[in-house]
């Protein structure tokens, strides 16, 4: 500890001590035991209480005391904790009896303060930090602090009551990983006293008939299995699985959602080829309901993926990625099969074979619910094995229409479910993409009343779902993640038909409409391309037919979450065909270019946000509406730009000419026509509106175009990679010397030297990063014109001194190259870099600084007594 | 419950439930079972039912003496089958095609025009009027108007049947009833057409013809529309009602009108008498709108419910189609096109109008003309802005500041919306394009649109958007064909859904719900979605066109008051805790359906002169009344009290209702039952009067 600290330390502890002086901020307790924490990890505890006898006074203050606030009991507790943590601290507390008077029974615990949930999570800290060694095992059997924990566990504070679930598992895991535990073995014989306590009391309440108790017990038995990974760990499932499978014999189950949790978190870590834990599991998907079991599959389902990513991370990060896929590979494949992996991978693997029957179970609980849909809306019965292994059962259908709230429930939990277990490495195999599709079609259908199913079942399904907006969006959801996969072509026709179904229809929330374009994007983007012609398929090109009016509707939409999903859905399709002839003509055709120009002026500001976006892409690609006349070529291209600049510079939200810079940007950067003809003029009035923008993004938009710019005149950077090595590469002189001049004239410099002073971090950083390229590029290889030979940079220097301080009102006025290389010379911009790198509070963040803020706050330190007088 | 007690006669026993102390100068509430003093036990509720239509209900209820004729809606569809009547000569419309039999019969080419494969009558336009043979209109006593839109056929009743009762509405219905029909009648009047067909209504005649024409129904009860004079006539006899006030019916029934939500001055009825409850639901509409909210909390407790006028679109949500209206109008006039929008000139129109207020700005579309053209456009718009107390909250609001409640009126002040009697006159000169025209009438038959449809519907830049569901947008486009404008179906209709009346159903909680057939089961072209029907338990009872429903109520009760001198003299007798027994002697006096007890005419003081006697001195031919006993007999103790006396050998057998107490050895046997004592035995009158004395010490007599 610095000695400024030292000496102020007394007086912090007085103040703290002092019931008189509130501390006003809850944060700077907790900075101050940050402090405390960083200080005794980086030495020793004993030696910074014998330093500094005042903070164990205070500690002795604090138990004296009847009138101190809750929040300083619950700090000292916690601080008391951080230095017990040493256990020659701990001898060295003990020694005064503080300890036992801080966490026992004479301490708070027993005092009027300990209504304070406060309090009883600060004493819950302590003890936290304090337990890292036998001794404080001890100090734990002594006091009784294990029997209170328990009692903890129910507490009100539902802070409190994990924390306490949490001690609990902290001082289990202490006790096991004893000395001895490489010995240890998995009966439960040899445990010591305190691991027997706490193993009996979740075994007592395992078999309590309290729901809330078991609840506590599979709560803390999940963080076991979860954070634990000794041995000792299987010992206790070993001991503790037939009450958690007694549990299943109970209807309806108790808990089971913490089951659920226990059950998943024990299969994630149990090293086991234990049948036992498989069969459980087997036997938990089929005892809970339907709804109860969903999460249960998707864990099971999920597991070999985290086998993979438990793999100790030095191991993980050696590891790229294809040779993870190889592992998931074969674990999809034969699990226990012998592979060229290093030794520790292939024993992961062999360790953790999820039985077929049981992921086979899990999948078809998963699909039941769509099985039943499925079935339920079949004109005539369908094929054989529609959903292998998930036929519809009378169980599921009776959840499905017992009311309305069960059936979108289940229905949206098993779409979310497939949907995230689709893109998996290890999701079952063979998929049933072409099933799953149609189930998705047909729930779209049944929703939105298209389906006209003729059994019983159906008929109420449908009238269950008719208009259901949350089923709607998870099945659109579903269907853009099965774009993935391939589809017989009846089956994909038909999803472009309910697709289309759903944008056309004015039924359609603009949420929904916003599903409905994302998986239209989807499966348009995994369209198979003709073979032999890169141009669109024709199914393709008479949807897109088909689309286009749909969407232009859309874009006269009087909801502007609608229009807005519109722009957003044309951009993203120009992006991605705007090269295709198809396209191209269709497009062209309609009037969408036309309508997305007009929504320039749209009274909703995201929406004029994504026509500038839509517009921009629109017009990288000549698509932009109405082609310009034969007599005045770009004429159109250019009022478009016109346009753009007008919004940059007078719209009054920022996300539209956050949109335009980006636009801008990228039409540089590509090239666009219209910008390359006179790139010069083109940047200049970019850069002279971005610089006068309120919106930062604004500003660090146009140091991004800057960028670009100064790119292209002087060549690309250096690789971003920090470790590779790269020679320095200067631009020739001749054509430095152009480009300078270049720079002058569109009055980058100007741009960029006020954005380094800019009080917004993110964008000064940018500057200066854009500054040392130029400097790289510039600066060795020197200029005619050697630093101060200009006469100007003197009195640039100046301005720019000013600006510093915040007088940003001077212009800088025209510079020459040579003085921009002095310039660039002479500023400091490494020291800069590392200045806007630090956090914005690095001064104010020492602790010294923190004590001295506490003390002033409560007019401990001297100059605010001054103000008296 | 009430605190005075309630008196339960029939001809054997009279108990009088006592809740409390009784003061006897209060009138004591009667009850007494129809089968008192031999009235006969009836329904007391029959629904005729004369129009099939669901949302143009015409229905009669006998209730309680009384004959009530709810809503007299005119069905136009009927209208679709003629040739729409031009504003300015058609040369396309003149020149269609004679129709003629298959084979090559031409006698029905002046009656019967062809156009595109569908053949239409060349006449002045014809209505299907409510069923008239049905029951004797003349019969009937009051007529209830639920909405503007079910009062049309109102001439046709009040001028034509002998209809000489009054006719209930409230104000805002009555003045835009007048606007519609004054509307139709200048549509109708303003082109006269000489030719009025007749001869293709002969039966035979009619087979031959192709649908639809061949499968219109009762075509010889279709009538031309009526004159302005019967119009002003027919509304002379409404009496205008408010919301809530309760309107008596010749003593025996109350009206009371109620807050429907659908339209300006909407109503929904309660119909009741002391003990039974009929509420008439039709045109409701939860949404918020413009009109006053629904009042649904009085239409709980109802014996019968009648639904009518729910959504005929029940798959379109009026927002989503208010929202399709707004993009395919911007669409439209984006590129160059004008806009159609049929419509009446009250009703949807002004949330339209509010809508696109809203819209346009945010459309870029101020620059762009709307021009509403109907005689009674003026009218409408004003009369809107002067219905306060009819209005939501929202708009009443406004009227306070003051401002007017509906935004048109800023439309007219900018001149962004302008109104024209009919397309003559000052329209031509101001008329531009693009522009937005709304305008009458929505079958396209008659009406200003039947112009412009002439005018636009041959360039596919112009859109016609309908907006009222009353016609179907294919049929009402059939005399247009071959049409190149785009057609736009937005059916705004706003009143309940299938949901929405579920939920009400489950809120109000009648015990029965009537309803038009086409409520009980999904509609044809959607046999699968049963969400689209009435679910309610017990089912609901449904009626067709010319069909005659007994309302599924008993009456069986009726309220009786009792004079004060007669209750004072009463003497109730408590035969067991809050159960208190009087008999009562008493005339019994109706007039105008109320009833009342008086005392009875003192009996003659006997004299001794030979005075004659008059004829009211009559005293009724009273009996003496035998005492009237009460209470149970407990059998243990009956049989002990046998024993006692005597019998030996006593079997008891339980039954069904009560107890056998078998005397073996005197052969008798003596059923005990909840309200009856029978003693058998054979011959031995001695044993029976024995018994009967032992039975009779365990009941209360008085």
């Amino acid at each position: 500890m610095d000695p400024e600290c030292s000496r102020l330390l007394p007086a912090l502890c007085a103040v703290l001590a002092d019931p008189r002086q509130p501390v006003a901020d809850d944060t700077c307790l907790e900075k101050l035991l940050d402090w405390f924490t960083a200080v005794t990890e980086a030495g020793s505890s004993l030696l910074l209480l014998q330093e500094n006898p005042c903070l164990v006074e205070l500690l002795f203050h604090v138990l004296k005391s009847q009138d101190l606030s809750s929040r300083i009991l619950s700090f000292s507790l916690r601080l008391a904790g951080i230095f017990a943590a040493q256990e020659d601290c701990f001898q060295y507390l003990q020694q005064g009896e503080l300890l036992p008077m801080l966490f026992g029974e004479v301490g708070p615990l027993g005092g009027a303060a300990w209504t304070a949930p406060a309090v009883r999570s600060g004493w819950i800290q302590g003890l936290r930090t304090l337990a890292q060694h036998p001794s404080a095992l001890h100090f734990l059997a002594a006091c009784g602090a294990v029997d209170t924990i328990f009692s903890l566990q129910g507490d009100p504070s539902l802070f409190v009551a994990s924390a306490a679930g949490q001690l609990l598992v902290h001082i289990l895991d202490l006790a096991m990983r004893g000395p001895a535990e490489g010995r240890r073995s998995p009966q439960a014989c040899d445990w010591p006293a305190c691991a027997q306590k706490i193993v009996g009391h979740i075994e007592d309440s395992l078999c309590s008939t309290a729901i809330p108790q078991v609840t506590q017990a599979l709560s803390v038995l999940t963080t076991a299995f979860g954070h634990c990974h000794g041995l000792w760990t299987q010992g206790l499932w070993v001991r503790l699985s037939p009450l958690v499978a007694r549990l299943l014999e109970k209807d309806p189950v108790p808990a089971s959602h913490s089951l659920v949790d226990l059950l998943l978190s024990v299969a994630r870590s149990a090293p086991s080829s234990d049948r036992g834990l498989w069969e459980t599991l087997a036997q938990t998907l089929s005892h809970l309901s339907p709804t109860q079991a969903g999460p249960l599959a998707l864990g099971i389902l999920k597991l070999q993926d985290c086998f993979i990513h438990r793999l100790p991370k030095d191991k993980r990060d050696s590891w790229s990625s294809p040779a993870q896929s190889r592992a998931g590979f074969i674990l999809r494949t034969c699990s226990a099969a012998f592979c060229h992996l290093p030794s520790g991978l292939t024993l992961w693997i062999l360790g953790h074979p999820v039985p077929q029957a049981l992921r086979t179970q899990a999948f078809g609980i998963l699909l039941q619910p769509l099985a039943c849909v499925l079935e339920a809306a079949a004109q005539a019965p369908g094929p054989p094995g529609l959903l292998e292994g998930a036929a519809a059962d009378s169980m599921m259908v009776d959840t499905l229409l017992s009311s309305k709230s069960a059936c979108v429930g289940l229905l949206c939990c098993a779409l979310a479910h497939l949907g995230l277990l689709q893109p998996l490495p290890q999701r079952p195999s063979p998929w049933p993409q072409a099933p799953l599709l149609g189930a998705a079609v047909t729930t779209l259908r049944l929703c939105s009343g298209s389906a006209a199913p003729t059994s019983d079942v159906g008929g109420r399904l449908c009238a269950i779902l008719v208009g259901c907006g949350r089923v709607q969006r998870a099945a659109l959801d579903f269907l853009g993640a099965l774009s993935q996969g391939t589809g017989p072509q009846e089956l994909v026709t038909q999803v472009f038909s309910v697709l289309l179904e759903y944008l056309v229809s004015p039924e359609s929330s603009s949420m929904v409409l916003k599903k409905a374009f994302q998986a239209t994007l989807r499966w348009l983007l995994s369209s198979p391309k003709t073979p032999g012609c890169c141009d669109l398929d024709p199914h393709t090109q008479l949807f897109l037919r088909e689309l286009l009016p749909v969407l232009q509707k859309r874009l006269c939409s009087p909801c502007w979450e609608v229009r807005d999903s519109g722009l957003e859905f044309l951009t993203q399709m120009t992006r991605h065909w705007g090269g295709q002839a198809g396209f191209r003509q269709a497009l062209l055709a309609s009037e969408v270019p036309e309508l997305t120009k007009q929504l320039l002026r749209d009274p909703e500001s995201y929406v004029r946000a994504s026509a500038v976006t839509a517009t921009g892409q629109l017009s990288s690609w000549g698509l932009c509406a109405t082609p310009a006349s034969p007599e005045c070529p770009g004429a159109q291209q250019e009022s478009l730009l016109v346009e753009l600049l007008h919004i940059l510079s007078t719209d009054s939200e920022g996300f539209p000419r956050r949109a335009v810079m980006q636009v801008f940007t990228e039409w540089l950067r590509d090239g666009h026509a219209d910008v390359a003809e006179d790139a010069e003029r083109f940047v200049a009035g970019v850069l002279q509106a971005a610089s006068r923008d309120l919106d930062w993004e604004v500003r660090a938009q146009g140091l991004e175009l800057a960028l670009v710019f100064l790119e292209q005149l002087l060549g690309q950077r250096s690789s971003h990679c920090p470790y590779a090595v790269a020679l320095p590469e200067t631009a020739p002189p001749g054509v430095l010397d152009q480009a300078l001049q270049v720079l002058c004239r569109v009055q980058l410099f100007e741009f960029a030297f006020r954005a380094l002073f800019d009080c917004d971090r993110p964008v000064a950083q940018k500057s200066c990063d854009l500054l040392l390229f130029l400097r790289a590029k510039a600066a060795p290889c020197g200029s005619s014109q050697e630093a101060g030979d200009s006469p100007n940079v003197a009195s640039v220097e100046a301005t720019l001194q000013r600006w510093q301080a915040g007088e940003q009102g001077q212009p800088l006025g025209y510079l020459e190259p040579g003085a921009v290389v002095a310039l660039l010379r002479s500023i400091d911009l490494e020291g800069l870099r590392d200045t806007l790198a630090e956090s914005s509070d690095h001064v104010e963040k020492s602790p010294q600084s923190l004590l001295q803020d506490m003390l002033a706050a409560v007019g401990v330190l001297g100059e605010n007594e001054a103000d008296c007088y | 419950m009430s605190r005075y007690p309630d008196l339960c006669l029939n001809p054997k026993e009279c108990v009088c439930q006592e809740m409390g102390t009784v003061d006897p100068s209060i009138f004591w509430t009667l009850l007494f079972k129809g089968a008192f003093y031999g009235m006969k036990k009836r329904e007391v509720g029959e629904k005729y039912c004369l129009s099939g239509h669901p949302t143009l209900p015409c229905n009669v209820l006998k209730f309680k003496s009384t004959t009530i004729m709810l809503d007299c809606g005119l069905d136009m569809n009927s209208t679709l089958n003629f040739l729409p009547l031009p504003l300015v000569q058609s040369p396309r419309l003149s020149n269609l095609p004679g129709w003629s039999l298959k084979d090559g019969n031409a006698f029905l080419d002046k009656e019967l025009k062809e156009c595109s494969g569908h053949v239409f009558v060349d006449s002045v336009p014809e209505f299907c009027l409510p069923e008239t043979e049905l029951i004797d209109l003349s019969t009937v006593d009051v007529i209830l108007i639920s909405n503007y839109h079910c009062m049309m056929a109102l001439p046709y009743i009040t001028e034509h049947t002998g209809f000489t009762g009054t006719v209930y509405a409230t104000e805002p219905s009555v003045q835009i009833g007048r606007l519609l029909m004054e509307e139709l009648v200048n549509f109708i009047e303003r082109v006269p057409k000489a030719q009025s067909a007749s001869l293709w209504k002969n039966k035979d005649i009619q087979r031959l013809l192709p649908s639809p024409l061949k499968d219109a129904v009762e075509v010889s009860t279709w009538r031309r529309c009526y004159t302005m004079q019967e119009v002003n006539s027919a509304l002379s006899k409404i009496q205008l009602v408010g919301y809530s006030q309760k309107i008596e019916l010749f003593g025996a029934v109350q009206v009371t009108p109620l807050s429907s939500g659908y339209a300006l001055g909407s109503s929904n009825w309660i119909i009741q008498s002391h003990y039974e409850k009929v509420s008439y639901v039709s045109g409701s509409s939860l949404l918020t709108t413009h009109p006053q909210p629904m009042d649904q909390a009085s239409l709980k407790n109802s014996d019968v419910l009648i639904l009518t006028g729910l959504t005929q679109i029940p798959t379109a949500n009026p927002d989503s189609m208010v929202g399709e209206f707004c993009s395919n109008l911007a669409l439209t006039v984006r590129n160059g096109g004008n806009v159609l929008v049929p419509c009446y000139p009250s009703g949807v129109i002004y949330d339209l109008l509010e809508c696109l207020y809203q819209y346009i700005d945010s459309a870029g579309l101020s620059s762009i003309p709307f021009y509403f053209i109907s005689p009674v456009a003026n009218s409408s718009l004003e009369f809107s802005q002067i219905f306060a107390e009819w209005l939501c909250h929202n708009k009443q609001t406004k009227v306070y500041l003051p401002e007017p409640p509906f935004p048109h009126a800023e439309l007219i002040q900018t001149n962004k919306l302008k109104h024209y009697p009919s397309i003559h006159g000052d329209f031509s000169n101001d008329f531009r394009q693009p522009c937005v025209v709304f305008t009458g009438h929505p079958s396209l038959r008659f009406g200003d649109v039947v112009h412009f449809m002439e005018l636009w519907g041959k360039s596919s830049l112009n859109t016609v958007i309908f907006t009222e569901p009353d016609f179907s947008y294919l049929e009402a486009l059939a005399p247009y064909q071959p049409l190149a404008m785009k057609c736009i179906y937005c059916p705004i209709d706003t009143r309940l859904n299938f949901i929405q009346v579920s939920k009400l159903l489950k809120e109000v909680q009648p015990l029965h719900v009537v309803c038009p057939e086409q409520y009980t089961q999904p509609p044809p072209a959607q046999s699968h979605r049963i969400d689209l029907m009435i679910d309610c338990q017990p089912p609901a009872m449904s009626y067709r066109r010319a069909e005659v429903l007994a309302l599924p109520f008993k009456r069986r009760y009726e309220k009786i008051e009792i004079m004060p001198e007669l209750a004072d003299s009463l003497v109730p007798m408590e035969i067991k805790p809050g159960v208190s027994l009087a008999t009562v002697s008493a005339v019994l006096h109706t007039k105008d359906n109320k009833h009342i007890l008086q005392p009875p005419p003192r009996p003659a003081q006997p004299t001794g002169g030979k005075k004659r006697k008059r004829a009211s001195d009559d005293i009724p031919d009273c009996k003496v009344l035998k005492p009237l006993l009460s209470g149970s007999i407990p059998v243990e103790q009956f049989v002990q009290t046998l024993e006692k006396h005597g019998f030996s050998d006593i079997k008891v057998e339980d039954t069904a209702k009560g107890h056998i107490v078998l005397l073996q050895e005197a052969e008798t046997l003596i059923q005990i039952e909840e309200d009856s004592t029978h003693i058998i035995c054979d011959n031995d009158e001695m044993l029976r009067v024995r018994l009967r004395d032992l039975v009779l010490k365990f009941l209360q007599k008085f």
